[in-house]
């Protein structure tokens, strides 16, 4: 008797343990929908192996598309949750500053002409360039967060505003369009390769984030402004700074997004590309578990809240729903996930159980 | 006209207090740059600037706008942000626009379905942000994925409405008087307002009231500025949060009817990009998304800003259509910077 009561505890202080972690909740959320999909259908797990049009090998499948789909979100959610935990704020402006990526990429890839027969400039070149450009409009979000204190949310705004405007005067609102195969192998496949070329780009973005966040101080620096700024000043850090760079961080992330984006399409539309993005990265962040009022982070919960958004997506697709009705779906999970984690209705689910267990406890008594 | 006696009234306040504060200074920048905009437009641009017609078309267009930016206002004064309400107000135009179209409701059952939506939304949103204290930001997110998702789940064509009834109320004009001008031909022409400017109008001139001399609006400041003394106060926080969100979504409902007003149609794209604008027009107005400071002149005069902007950029010729999205962002960066160098000015 006394031993299983013993046991009973341990295990309920384990759960206790684990329900307290933060990557908890997006486990738990993707959990649910996976365990979704088991009973609703059990062939969206199946992987097969087959051939595509051009005879090079290809495997297939929800998993692998949530992976391919996913990868733009899991790479936008690291930057943006080093600008979460930093500055207490959200940057709104990932998707317009994807578009400019994009616009500049195919700028440089493609000169003047909208149909080049070869690029006029080396793929890396292209990639270099954006990534200067969209590391100087996260410099410039950085300089108004930073230096004149405008709430994240409000400077990006203005990026918000412009950035597919300056997107579509780069390119003189030409839709350029980009025939070399090799570009492709960005957003698609290289062939001889069956997965996804996203996935392994993804994975390298979260292996270079996991080094970095191990060997600098990078983490540590971000959650101690993120927790208290003045304090962190006065042991020597120097907040202004650190805020700057974590928006520079999410421009190099911008860029890298921008690249497959662009690749997986050959082309660009800047009204569309990337479209309520950043919506699903702040998403992603918060379904992390991390607190959107800044502090502390959680970097491997914010990748999972992003594959588990799409996740989500891609299982809403297969269950035929529109595209444009898919945003109604998403919000009723997202307002339940929120409430679920919920300090207030976790507390007040506490206090139940709690008096639920006492109450038991007495009948037995 | 109006503005100008709001500008002497706000320069009569400063002088009897003989210190002006923040908020003062940033409304009195914003309707000087608005003035000097206006002004300088007429002497360069001269044409239909000269009009007062003009002015009341930028009215008439952006009435939805003022509405809604108004109850953005009283939500951000209060701390919080509801980038919901475009979706409302596309959300509003679809349901309306199907329920006069395909279910022969009549206008007065129309309206009450576009206050029924402001209000449900209201509700939810005001009870999660306030007495479960989830971030607004969060909530009003999936508000506005949910709006959005809706419109189209309603009726996914863009459709223009047909209604007799409807289509007489929207092509009221009401003239004002003495305002006119003449046209080449020498025939004088009455300039007119839709019902929808009388609307804006009149929330404005109400929630100014309400902020100023009410309970109510006070505490609206008070629980902006620091919610923890105004708890010690004894303003009930919670309610007053509830309430700052549910009059938004219900103002957003009123936006959403007088925007389907001024259009006729719905459409899943309409008002897209509206809560951006709200926000970007009550933060030119002077309004701090930090809460406490605020005015719904300021905001009013924002909106106009704004859209004056849109119209001298058409006007002078760039009609490449980003150059528009370009200045209004210039704008606001403006904007902001010089709020932040005098907010940080005043803290040293």
């Amino acid at each position: 008797m006394q031993k299983t009561n013993t046991n009973k505890k341990s295990v309920g202080q384990m759960l206790k343990n684990l329900t307290r972690k933060q990557i908890f909740i997006p486990i738990v959320a993707l959990l649910l929908l996976a365990l979704f999909n088991l009973i609703m259908d059990p062939s969206f797990y199946q992987i097969k192996f087959g051939y595509n049009s051009a005879g090079n090998p290809v495997l297939s499948g929800y998993i692998i598309t949530i992976l391919d789909n996913g990868s733009e979100l899991a790479i936008l959610a690291i930057g943006m949750t080093l600008v979460t935990a930093a500055t207490g704020g959200q940057d709104i402006s990932v998707g317009a500053a994807i578009a400019i990526a994009g616009s500049v990429i195919l700028r440089v890839l493609c000169g003047t002409e909208a149909r080049p027969a070869e690029l006029q400039a080396p793929i890396i070149v292209a990639f270099l360039v954006a990534c200067v450009v969209s590391m100087l409009f996260g410099a410039f979000n950085g300089i108004l967060v930073a230096q004149f204190k405008i709430q994240p949310m409000v400077a990006t705004l203005i990026l918000y505003t412009a950035g597919r405007n300056i997107a579509a005067w780069i390119n003189q609102n030409q839709l350029p369009i980009v025939s070399d195969a090799t570009f492709g192998y960005f957003g698609g496949m290289i062939p001889g390769i069956p997965i996804p070329t996203p996935v392994f780009i993804a994975i390298a973005c979260i292996v270079i984030t996991a080094l970095a966040l191990k060997f600098t101080n990078l983490g540590l620096y971000t959650q101690s402004v993120g927790i208290n700024e003045s304090s962190s000043r006065l042991n020597g850090l120097n907040p202004k700074f650190i805020k700057f760079i974590t928006f520079v961080i999410l421009g190099l992330c911008v860029a890298v997004v921008g690249l497959i984006k662009v690749s997986r399409l050959s082309t660009i539309n800047y009204s569309v590309i990337a479209k309520d993005i950043e919506m699903d990265a702040i998403l992603a962040v918060a379904l992390g578990g991390n607190a959107l009022s800044g502090g502390k982070f959680n970097m491997p919960a914010s990748i999972m809240g992003a594959y588990t958004i799409q996740f989500l997506t891609t299982t809403l697709y297969k269950f035929k729903v529109a595209s444009e009705a898919l945003p109604a779906y998403k919000a009723v999970v997202v307002i339940i996930l929120v409430v679920m984690s919920a300090p207030i209705v976790k507390e007040r689910l506490a206090s139940l159980g709690k008096k639920l267990r006492a109450h038991n406890a007495k009948e037995v008594g | 006209m109006a503005l100008s006696t709001k500008k002497s009234a706000a320069a009569g306040q400063v002088q009897k207090k003989k210190k002006i504060t923040d908020a003062n200074l940033l409304l009195i920048i914003t309707i000087a740059i608005f003035l000097i905009m206006y002004i300088g437009a007429m002497i360069f641009l001269g044409g239909g600037f000269l009009n007062a017609q003009n002015l009341f078309n930028i009215l008439m267009q952006q009435s939805a706008l003022i509405i809604t930016a108004c109850g953005m206002s009283l939500v951000m004064i209060t701390g919080g942000i509801d980038i919901s309400v475009g979706g409302v107000v596309a959300l509003v135009c679809m349901s309306c626009a199907v329920s006069l179209d395909y279910m022969n409701w009549n206008v007065p059952m129309s309206i009450l379905l576009a206050l029924g939506i402001g209000l449900a939304y209201g509700i939810v949103q005001g009870f999660l942000v306030a007495y479960l204290e989830i971030q607004p930001f969060i909530i009003s997110l999936a508000g506005m994925f949910f709006a959005r998702g809706m419109t189209t789940i309603v009726h996914t064509e863009p459709f223009n409405v047909q209604n007799e009834a409807f289509t007489a109320l929207k092509n009221t004009r009401i003239i004002v008087p003495g305002m006119g001008n003449v046209n080449r031909l020498g025939n004088y022409i009455d300039a007119y307002i839709n019902i929808g400017v009388i609307v804006a109008l009149v929330i404005v001139i109400g929630l100014f009231v309400m902020l100023r001399w009410t309970k109510l609006g006070r505490s609206f400041y008070a629980v902006g500025g620091n919610s923890q003394s105004a708890l010690m106060l004894g303003i009930n926080v919670r309610r007053t949060k509830f309430i700052a969100h549910l009059m938004c979504s219900v103002l957003a409902g009123i936006a959403g009817y007088v925007y389907f007003l001024y259009v006729g149609s719905g459409s899943a794209s309409h008002a897209s990009g509206m809560e951006m604008d709200a926000i970007a027009s009550s933060i030119i107005g002077g309004t701090l998304l930090t809460g406490g400071v605020g005015n719904i002149i300021g905001t009013f005069v924002g909106v106009l800003s704004l859209s004056t902007i849109q119209n001298i950029v058409s006007s002078v010729g760039l009609d490449e259509a980003w150059w528009t999205g370009i200045t209004v962002a210039a704008m606001l960066c403006l904007f902001l910077v010089i709020q932040s160098v005098i907010t940080s000015r005043k803290r040293d």
